[in-house]
């Protein structure tokens, strides 16, 4: 990890009319780090989520990130149309259902290409091969290249939405229950692949969860919402083995009867 | 009373037609952007070019000599019913002949003849949208068009390699204009689509159902999109003309008989009659006459 945060949020707030969202959130996201959001239904994660991702705009607070130039911008006040190339380039987007991540009508190969098409790539050739490639390194069957994503089971799917979105070599990653519809075992599978991924390629991702399971398993770090704020923070680790806020304790606690 | 059955010439009034004029000129000035325009209820059903008759009329003037082709014909219903409309509604003079023509309106086709400077061709566009058929919302297309998001375009592309191992589509295939925006040239044969490039002719396009009008002013780049290892390429017949010989020219298939027979000729019929008249004959023609 270098010594320059990817993301750094400082005192961002959504309120959906006098409805609140989250509240006062400030944390900085390191290179090569994986931020678990974790907290019950309601509290906030998904609404912190597109704040950072830019899908929502934040109601107060500023959201900085670290361009490849090396520079902090302002994502608030960045244009739509950078905004949008930092989306599909140097960012992936995971959606819990993957129907909204997917084209559910065009094959598997033309989900990976889209995003090297976007910027630029002409040559099928390559951008098949590429296809391809992404194919394996989601486990799925390079046979099924020219098939719509409607053929494919759940699983399936949630990895190939991955594909798509790591085929940029994206350096920051959002995903929102990445694993939120899938059967226990296919759980285990994709969460293994997930953890794989984030470890070769260094990514950094933040991802919103309310499986402690999950925080486990993938996250260094995490963060405990409720009610839109975040009651606790700290080495993914020490919140599950010694959680201070009580609220953290019933939580953990519930997880460990189940 | 008795005024009743009189209308403005062409048809539209006048205060439409500079609406309609307007967004023409931004769609000029602008080429290959679709120009969003208050399309009126024209005396034909949608499908049958209103919005191509609403530009025509819009630019028609008392000293223009107005053709119209569906498929290329001079002759079909489509064709007809429009020649005779603008006949009645503003009594120009029409043709068949694409060189006397000032105004060519079509659907499908642009003549094998190359146009020249001062022609206008009148496109009648059924869907302007190229990215509909990937992005249904109307919203995200306009973003990609103004943000010149195009991936999607390849897309397609890309998915009709896949399935066919070469690219398929064949009609309203996308072009780029003047390196900016991504247009469906209407539902005009590809083969075509290298008469839209630097073309010395005004093209005008109008979607009446959609409510659009959009460009190609004279001397315009017009790319058709493509991959570098499958490069665009236009149909090739492997025959000429049946009846006057003609290569590298657009053939529509004629059914002969119900016994399979069969003959391939120019879908532009005046361009087929007018070889004809300066003597070139294809092979149905001369062994017609030697049946004589
Ligand atoms: N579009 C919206 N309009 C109004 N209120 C909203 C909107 N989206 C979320 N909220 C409210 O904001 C609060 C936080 O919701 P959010 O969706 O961020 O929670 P969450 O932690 O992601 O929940 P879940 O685990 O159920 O997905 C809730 O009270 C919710 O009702
Ligand atoms: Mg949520
Ligand atoms: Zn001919």
């Amino acid at each position: 990890m270098t010594d320059t945060p990817l993301l750094k949020v400082n005192d961002v707030s959504k309120f959906y009319g006098s409805r609140i969202g989250c509240r006062n959130v400030s944390f900085e996201l390191w290179p090569g780090e994986v931020l678990a959001i974790v907290g019950e239904s309601g509290s906030g994660k998904t609404t912190l989520l597109s704040c950072l991702s830019t899908r929502l705009m934040p109601s107060s607070g500023i959201v900085e990130y670290h361009m490849r130039d090396g520079q902090y911008r302002d994502l608030a006040r960045m244009g739509e149309a950078e905004r949008r190339f930092l989306m599909r380039t140097d960012w992936g987007f995971v959606h819990q259902n993957p129907a909204d991540g997917l084209r559910m009508t065009v094959s598997a190969g033309a989900n990976v290409g889209e995003r090297l098409m976007a910027v630029g790539d002409r040559h099928y050739g390559n951008i098949r091969a590429t296809a391809a490639d992404w194919l394996a390194r989601v486990e799925i069957d390079e046979d099924r290249i020219d098939d719509q994503p409607r053929a494919f089971s759940g699983g399936m799917r949630q990895r190939l939405q991955i594909a798509r979105n790591l085929v940029t070599s994206p350096r920051l990653v959002f995903m929102d229950e990445p694993t939120g519809g899938l059967d226990v075992s296919v759980q285990a599978r994709l969460l293994d692949l997930v953890r794989g991924l984030v470890h070769d390629l260094g990514l950094s991702a933040i991802i919103v969860t309310h499986d402690l399971a999950v925080a486990r398993l993938l996250s260094h770090r995490m963060m405990v919402m409720k009610d839109g704020l975040v009651i606790e923070q700290g080495l993914t680790d020490r919140v599950l083995d010694d959680p201070r806020e009580p609220y953290t304790q019933l939580l953990v606690s519930s997880i460990l009867q189940v | 009373m008795a005024d009743l059955a009189t209308y403005n010439f062409a048809y539209l009034d006048e205060q439409t037609k500079r609406m309609i004029r307007r967004a023409i000129l931004k769609a000029i000035s602008i080429p290959g952007y679709q120009v969003p325009f208050a399309s009126r209820e024209m005396p034909m059903p949608y499908g049958w070019g209103t919005g191509g008759v609403q530009v025509t009329a819009a630019i028609l003037g008392p000293n223009d000599v107005l053709k119209v082709i569906d498929q290329g014909a001079d002759d079909t219903t489509n064709a007809v019913s429009i020649r005779a409309f603008f006949q009645k509604v503003a009594n120009v003079a029409v043709t068949t002949k694409t060189r006397e023509a000032t105004i060519i309106q079509t659907r499908h086709r642009i003549p094998e003849e190359t146009l020249s400077a001062g022609q206008t061709l009148v496109y009648q566009v059924p869907i302007p949208e190229p990215l509909r058929f990937l992005e249904p919302r109307e919203t995200e297309t306009r973003k990609m068009h103004a943000l010149e998001e195009y991936g999607l375009m390849h897309v397609k592309l890309y998915e009709d390699i896949a399935r066919n191992g070469h690219i398929a589509t064949t009609y309203a295939y996308p072009v780029k204009v003047e390196g900016r925006y991504v247009m469906d040239p209407s539902p005009t044969p590809k083969f075509d689509n290298p008469k839209m490039h630097r073309s010395e002719a005004l093209q005008l396009f109008g979607a009446g159902r959609e409510k659009r009008i959009y460009a190609v002013p004279p001397y315009t780049d017009v790319v058709s999109l493509d991959f570098e290892d499958h490069p665009f390429e236009i149909q090739h017949f492997d025959k000429p003309c049946a009846l006057c010989g003609a290569e590298h020219v657009y053939l529509d298939e004629v059914v002969l008989d119900d016994k399979g027979g069969r003959m391939f000729v120019c879908s532009d019929t005046d361009h087929c009659e007018d070889r004809r008249e300066h003597g070139h004959a294809g092979e149905m023609l001369a062994r017609q006459e030697a049946a004589e």
